[in-house]
């Protein structure tokens, strides 16, 4: 944990890790502590005054049927993202791991979406599937599916889980790449050799020791479900029609910004914050686990 | 069982890289093949075209009388022992031993048979349940072996499997193979860039360099009658000594014979003796000693010439070696400085054409 | 291997193709649109191929922005965000490769207390913290400041860890060298350290400027003014309005300008970026 080599200074060291310490302080663990302290708050309707009311929010909260819909909506959104996601990159990943000419190429033109930002993500998508005019629609519409987003919340959930989904391919790619290139090219060859063609090479030998990374992956894939598909709502549905794609974090801010009830906004933000503490948790529990070959 | 023959290969890759140049060889049923050769020759190659691993550009490999260039890998009927054994990471060793057989639908009370049989054969049955990180170096090696003999295939392949180990095992493993393969008396061809491993373990031995074939034959056939300089000095430790015929003291002692063609006189290390007498159409020169080595059984003297400009390279572009080198048995050696005069008998001496391409007989 | 040429090798390549397809078609959609009439694209009659309208439509939004609820143009909005994801990747760097430098060179008491206290940072990203972290910038009087942009999102840890792991991997020999050759720790990390860590910085800086230009929420809770607002907001706002008065063309140019730096660097920066997304996710 600690290098041999050291530096003899005393003082120097609290000087060097300040101003990182201070930030973190006054915009971490301040606003965390901030955030519980309010949980347990309630702001009469006028802001006038505040009262502690211990876990109220919390109980208030749970008897919602509004919340536990958010919650199993959220996670039902997290699994649709990463499960196609990661399918379809898994798919990418394999065929760019064979030994292509131009398979360079191959990774820069995959990799790109990478950067695009969650609004924007949100415009190209509503662009694309707008009622109205997206291109898209005209295709949807030929095919017999009346298909509105707007108005429909099974197909504004659609929109959202395709948008979400297509902006991780390039992330879940480059990570599945990174995982079937540490795959000792031998084994796979021994396994050919030992009578295994390529459809149960890729189940009995590539995906085994690909699960290290697809759990991985699949926890990531969560974690950005839960969280960074803030913009991708805010942009296309915000949350409609009729909460049909309100996820918890579009709550937190919806209840907060909108509903003026900062108190159960901020119990579902120490909610939220457990669930991603225990997310990260076993992700870094079975990654300690991970064995490496 | 099955011989294996290549007639005329070749192989280019896409950059135009030509690895293999054009090879021609023919294993029988249940030889012991060696392909031997520096980095970069290309016997890995070979072996993996053989395998189905590496496609081939030209030419054909025969297996068991059928056309294999074409043929899948799992195909081929064959087992192979990498060099760093690449044992399945996930599966315990019973399942790594297991898996080929599972892949052909065997039953799994014949697989349990002779996966258990394997193991006892190499001294494994502790470890069935184990995985592959749990095991030594030479556990795994031969996990790797167990894996290649419960499938009872036409051919064993292997590339380099020693190379990892440490020299005692080195050796100890060398003459297990050797052993069970003989036990099997399966077609085998097996790559290494060890000289020794290969005289010790070959029926047939390939000798390769860049590409192409320099001999094939039996081992001591190469070791007495090297077709080349490359294979001269690459066979036989220490290295044969090659001079030039070029200088007076050389070709005076040489008239008479067909050494008036010859460019390079090779003479091996163990073939001199520290001698005043010259042999009737033998070779004598005149050393001072540079260097001594005692190994204990034997002496290795390091001379040099007074003409050192005369020196030859084995393979054209590389650099010829810098003293003759002479083997004495036992301990007794001349003492640094000191001037002695060597002799070898014609019988032991080698006569290559100047490019070292062509053996010339006296 | 023998299987790997003939048809299988065209069916990876027809397989890539789509993929590439797939992920780029929304981005090509967008940049026709954005070369197109308003009118055209409102009557659902947009075609696939881009029209004549380039120049006119990405001047007008670079320079002017739209008759609607953003008046701001874009290439206001987009210097906003240049300056928050420089201010954010520089700040994040400059900030973490002292901490982890102390705490990988030194022992000092609470040594380990401040590293997990740093550490625990990475587990929750700002949209969980987003409204006392807003009280807290407001009273600090930093709201539509550079700032109040930056500074909570330097706040977690991923930098820290990462140099922290670089540090561990630096051989001992190179610290007891400088030492007998009189270098004390600011010549030491000034003449030795910092060079070594180049590669890692630039793969840092590739990835925190992605992150940096691409915030979202935070931005948009603590800007009012119109001027400090950041080109994710910008395009937010564009199509809040009704559909009627949507222009689209110059929503789908600010898109594409909103995607430009961040996509140019990923390209530009390939193996730095693969590298940093790697390293600082393990």
């Amino acid at each position: 944990m600690q290098k041999q080599a050291i530096f003899q200074s005393k003082l120097l060291p609290y000087a060097l890790v300040a101003p990182q310490l201070a930030i973190v302080l006054i915009f971490f663990y301040w606003p965390a502590l901030q955030a519980m302290i309010q949980s347990f708050l309630l702001q009469d309707a006028f802001g006038l005054s505040t009262s502690f009311v211990w876990f109220e929010n919390y109980i208030e909260l749970f008897k919602e049927p509004a919340y536990f819909e958010a919650i199993l909506r959220t996670f039902f959104f997290s699994f649709a993202i990463a499960v196609s996601s990661l399918s379809f990159a898994l798919l990418l990943a394999v065929m760019a791991d064979k030994p292509l000419r131009g398979s360079m190429l191959y990774r820069t033109l995959l990799i790109w979406p990478y950067a695009v930002a969650p609004p924007v993500v949100g415009v190209l998508w509503i662009f694309m599937l707008h009622p109205s005019l997206g291109v898209l629609s005209r295709y949807l519409r030929a095919l017999g599916i009346d298909w509105n987003p707007l108005l429909d919340g099974d197909q504004a959930a659609a929109l959202i889980i395709l948008a979400a989904a297509w902006k991780q391919i390039s992330y879940n790619f480059l990570f599945f790449l990174a995982g079937l290139q540490s795959i000792p090219r031998s084994v796979i060859e021994a396994a050919a050799i030992d009578g295994a063609r390529p459809m149960r090479r890729f189940w009995t030998v590539i995906f085994p020791l690909l699960s290290p990374t697809i759990f991985f992956l699949l926890v990531v894939n969560i974690v950005y479900a839960f969280f960074d598909t803030f913009g991708i709502i805010d942009t296309m549905t915000r949350g409609g029609p009729g909460k049909s794609t309100e996820t918890l974090v579009y709550k937190v801010y919806t209840d907060g910004l909108l509903g003026g009830n900062l108190g159960s906004s901020a119990a579902q933000s120490v909610i939220l914050m457990i669930m991603v503490i225990v997310l990260t948790g076993i992700q870094f529990r079975f990654v300690e686990r991970k064995v490496t070959y | 069982m099955a011989n294996v023959t290549l007639r005329s290969v070749r192989k280019t890759y896409p950059g135009g890289f030509e690895a293999i140049k054009g090879v021609d060889v023919d294993v029988g049923d249940g030889q012991f093949c060696v392909l031997v050769g520096p980095s970069g020759c290309g016997k890995s190659t070979l072996l993996r075209m053989v395998a189905g691993l590496e496609t081939v550009t030209g030419g054909e490999i025969d297996i068991g009388g059928r056309v294999v260039n074409g043929v899948e890998p799992a195909d081929r009927d064959i087992a192979m022992v990498f060099q760093n054994y690449a044992l399945y990471p996930h599966m315990s060793v019973y399942n790594n031993m297991a898996y080929g057989l599972r892949n052909r639908g065997m039953a799994e009370a014949e697989i349990k048979t002779r996966v258990e049989e394997a193991a006892r054969v190499l001294e494994l049955s502790a470890m069935l349940e184990r995985k592959p990180r749990q095991l030594s170096g030479g556990q795994r090696q031969r996990v790797a072996m167990g894996r290649a003999i419960v499938r009872q295939p036409k051919v064993f392949l292997f590339d380099e499997p020693l190379s990892n180990l440490d020299a005692k095992l080195r050796i100890a493993m060398r003459v297990e193979i050797r052993k069970l393969q003989r036990r099997l008396n399966t077609t085998s061809i097996y790559v290494t860039h060890d000289q020794l491993e290969a005289m010790t373990l070959a029926d047939i031995l390939v000798v390769m360099n860049g590409g192409q074939v320099e001999q094939i034959g039996n081992p001591l056939d190469i070791y007495e009658k090297p077709a080349t300089t490359f294979v001269a000095s690459f066979i036989g430790a220490p290295p044969m000594n090659l001079v030039s015929t070029r200088p007076e003291e050389i070709r005076l002692q040489l008239a008479g014979s067909n050494a008036a063609d010859a460019g390079i006189l090779g003479i091996r290390p163990e073939d001199f003796v520290i001698t005043d007498e010259t042999p009737d159409g033998g070779i004598a020169l005149a050393l001072t000693v540079e260097a001594i080595e005692r190994v204990g059984a034997e002496t290795f003297v390091y001379g040099s010439r007074e003409q050192e400009d005369q020196r030859v390279a084995a393979t054209p572009g590389e650099l010829p070696p810098g003293e003759v080198i002479v083997r004495i048995p036992g301990t007794q050696a001349p003492a640094i400085g000191a001037r002695i005069r060597v002799a070898a008998v014609r019988a032991k001496l080698h006569l290559f054409s100047g490019d070292g391409r062509k053996r010339i007989e006296a | 291997m023998v299987e790997e040429e003939g048809f299988r090798r065209y069916i990876a390549h027809i397989i890539l193709w789509i993929g590439i397809a797939i992920v780029a078609f929304p981005v090509y959609l967008a940049f026709v649109a954005s070369t197109q009439d308003n009118a055209v694209i409102a009557n659902g009659q947009m075609s696939l191929l881009p029209g004549g309208h380039f120049f006119q439509t990405y001047y007008q939004t670079i320079f002017i922005g739209t008759s609607g609820s953003t008046r701001e143009p874009v290439g206001n909005m987009m210097l906003n965000s240049l300056v928050m994801a420089l201010l954010i990747a520089l700040g994040k760097i400059a900030v973490s490769i002292i901490s982890a430098y102390a705490i990988v060179y030194f022992r000092f008491p609470f040594r380990m207390a401040l590293f997990w206290l740093i550490f625990i940072t990475l587990m929750l990203p700002v949209e969980v913290r987003i409204y006392p972290t807003y009280k807290i910038v407001a009273d600090l009087h930093m709201l539509d400041s550079y700032a109040g942009l930056s500074l909570p999102l330097i706040a977690s840890a991923t930098a820290t860890l990462l140099f922290r792991q670089f540090f561990m991997t630096v051989p001992d020999e190179l610290l007891e060298a400088s030492r007998i050759d009189g270098a004390g720790p600011f010549r030491f990390f000034w003449d030795t350290l910092l060079p070594l860590s180049r590669t890692n910085m630039a793969a840092l800086f590739v990835i925190l400027f992605i992150l940096g230009w691409n915030q979202y929420l935070w931005p948009l809770l603590i800007t009012t003014r119109d001027d400090m607002q950041t080109i994710q907001i910008g395009i937010r706002k564009m199509i809040t309005t009704t559909d009627a008065l949507t222009e689209w063309p110059i929503v789908m140019a600010t898109a594409v300008l909103a995607m430009l730096p961040p996509v140019f660097v990923v390209v530009a920066m390939q193996k730095l970026f693969v590298r940093g997304l790697v390293e600082t996710e393990k």
